[in-house]
């Protein structure tokens, strides 16, 4: 055995995955590197040249990896299959929606300093209470980890609490994430109804439309989901993830020895809500658009097969899924857009049948021979 | 070991369900270090005794104290766990997908709350207490192997392992042969006679041969009640057992 010597804290798993994580992390630093140089230096008329549509869709691909990530943490690792992380991605991209229609101002189509559009057509007199202080960028960015965050935890202490696992859990998170779309859709709740926010100018003072913009945002979007890995990995590979783990093998035994099991699900699944969060505040400046159509249960289903797809329970495995199938999305949906869906669910299918460890799965047993 | 001086009473324990009596007016002492077999027929009271003693069932009437400080009936569980006594269960749990040697981390004593765990290492007595759970419980060669691939009597040795983790003055083993294979069963054997001494040890087991080859004292129970106890050869030839047994 090669590692006979190592530790305790060092198990196997991170024996084999080391290679596969630092290659990961080549590939992110070369992508955050090699796309501003695309963009800003090479000239336009180059072929390589990278159009502020591709650093965009790039930019969205690894806002759903992080979705992918927060889903693999607690459904990989813990058990909890959550079928509403959507649902915390939607409210980080509101917060971060609330930031920029407030940084609109005057620049609106009527013009009022304080009131966003859709305000004014609604008639409305002044702004509500919960839009104060979204003016502040870093009240918003609180926010945009704050809100998911709080609203899983205590979504999960009611759930845990009582003991709902399994396809029950699923099915409450299914629906949790189904009622915030019927309520943001509401002109009333002050989110700007089916059309929720657009039309956004600039962040920070900087215009969101030009590409220096987009290149910081997609850097920066790539440091996000860089770090949010590595707390993940932490969180994984300390005893506390042995004890995930363990209550995702046998609940009632890791209570039995000791483990308060429903605090333990209720800090992963909290802090998976987080980065849900952010990688959905990252995803709204990139897209110019956040609609309650975000909310939409399918969105949740659809983590969950990236997931899936590119191996549950590996951390990796998920960034590549989401990766992968939103590339194969992009372009079925261009091309033969009406078997979009039926390409996903035959791919699920598939995947579930014949590849139960994903991609990431394939890849280690074809680089390694079985011991 | 001058801590391991705790005894544990049972003093005239009923328990009814719907009015049958599953313990009736049953007193039974463990001595420290002491390696206890309890038998009996179906529906004798074993697997009720050991309930009661867990906290898991609570009596109608009667006394169970461990040593003199713990009234095992007004304590919970977890506390019944904290005071020194660990149950293990017939059938063999533990986890799976993690190797043998985290499977005894995990049951290491101390504080198990997330923010503890998610900074926790392994200091150096740990690691020890880890290793010669190891070598006590024969896996040292398998501690890095997932628990999965263990064949069924080291699964059992593996938990009854992670019991020893905690350092528990009271051991209650549950059928621990069931389904072994007879060089497991005197493994298991060799085990829980080395853990006699240092630890009190009940085993409530039907396998009489098993019972023969590693009690010093037995206590028969039948009906909720003790109707024998002694040695095996002179638990053998009480009258009552040999009726209750059919002349087993």
């Amino acid at each position: 055995m090669a590692n006979g010597s190592t530790p305790l804290g060092i198990s196997k798993f991170v024996a084999g995955e080391s290679k596969a994580a630092r290659l990961f992390f080549v590939a992110l630093l070369l992508l955050a590197a090699a796309v501003p140089v695309l963009n800003l230096v090479v000239p336009e008329s180059s072929p390589v040249h990278l159009s502020a549509f591709g650093i965009t869709l790039i930019g969205k691909y690894l806002c759903y990896a992080m979705l992918a990530l927060a889903v693999d943490l607690i459904w990989g690792y813990c058990g909890i299959l959550s079928l509403g992380h959507a649902a915390f991605f939607s409210l980080g991209g509101y917060a971060m929606g609330m930031y920029l229609m407030r940084q609109i101002g005057p620049r609106g189509v009527y013009g009022d300093p304080i009131l966003p559009d859709f305000m004014v057509f609604l008639n409305w007199k002044s702004l509500p209470w919960f839009w104060y202080g979204f003016n502040h960028f870093l009240f918003a960015f609180a926010m945009m980890a704050l809100v998911p965050g709080a609203l899983a935890t205590v979504f999960g202490w009611f759930a845990f609490r009582s003991r709902v696992t399994g396809v029950y859990l699923s099915i409450i998170t299914q629906a949790l994430t189904y009622a915030l779309m019927l309520a943001f859709f509401r002109n009333d709740m002050g989110f700007g109804g089916n059309n929720g926010f657009t039309d956004f100018k600039d962040i920070l003072g900087f215009d969101l439309h030009a590409d220096s913009t987009r290149v910081v945002l997609f850097v920066v979007t790539a440091l996000s989901l860089a770090g949010s890995y590595i707390v993940c990995r932490i969180i994984v590979e300390s005893r506390a993830g042995r004890v995930l783990r363990a209550i995702r093998d046998a609940e009632s035994r890791t209570r039995f020895i000791g483990y308060p099991v429903e605090s333990f699900k209720l800090w992963v699944f909290g802090f998976s809500a987080v980065i849900a969060g952010i990688a959905g505040a990252l995803y709204v400046p990139q897209t110019g658009i956040i609609n309650p159509g975000e909310f939409a249960p399918i969105n949740s289903i659809e983590a969950v097969i990236w997931v899936a797809v590119g191996g549950r329970g590996t951390l990796l495995g998920p960034i590549l899924g989401a990766v992968v199938v939103n590339y194969a999305k992009t372009w079925l949906t261009g091309a033969f857009p009406e078997i979009w869906l039926y390409a996903l669910g035959a791919l699920f299918i598939l995947v579930t049948l014949f590849l139960p460890n994903g991609i990431l799965g394939l890849l280690r047993s074809k680089g390694k021979p079985k011991a | 070991m001058s801590i391991r001086d705790k005894r544990l009473f049972l003093e005239d324990l009923t328990v009814s369900f719907d009015g049958f009596k599953a313990l009736n007016n049953l007193t039974l002492y463990v001595e420290p270090g002491e390696l206890l077999c309890v038998i009996g027929p179906n529906g004798a009271g074993k697997t009720t005794m050991m309930d009661v003693i867990t906290g898991k069932t609570r009596p109608n009437a009667g006394k169970a104290w461990f040593g003199n400080e713990a009234n095992l009936l007004q304590l919970t569980e977890a506390e019944i766990v904290a005071a020194g006594i660990a149950r293990k269960f017939q059938k063999p749990t533990v986890f799976e997908q993690l190797t043998v040697e985290e499977n005894l981390e995990l049951a290491l004593p101390g504080s198990k709350t997330f923010l503890a765990a998610l900074r926790a290492v392994v200091t150096r007595s740990q690691q020890e207490r880890i290793d010669e759970v190891l070598e006590i419980t024969g896996l040292t060669e398998q501690r890095r192997l997932d628990a999965r691939i263990l064949a069924h009597g080291q699964k059992q040795w593996l938990e009854i392992g992670m019991l020893l983790m905690q350092n528990p003055e009271l051991l209650l083993v549950d059928e621990p042969v069931a389904g072994m294979t007879p060089h497991e069963i005197e493994r298991t054997a060799e085990l829980l006679r080395s853990l006699a001494g240092e630890h009190s040890v009940v085993v409530v087991e039907h396998d009489m041969h098993f019972v023969r080859s590693i009690a010093r004292r037995v206590v028969v129970l039948h009906e909720g009640q003790v109707i024998a106890e002694g040695d095996m050869d002179k638990v053998q030839k009480d009258p009552r057992v040999i009726e209750v047994y059919l002349g087993v």
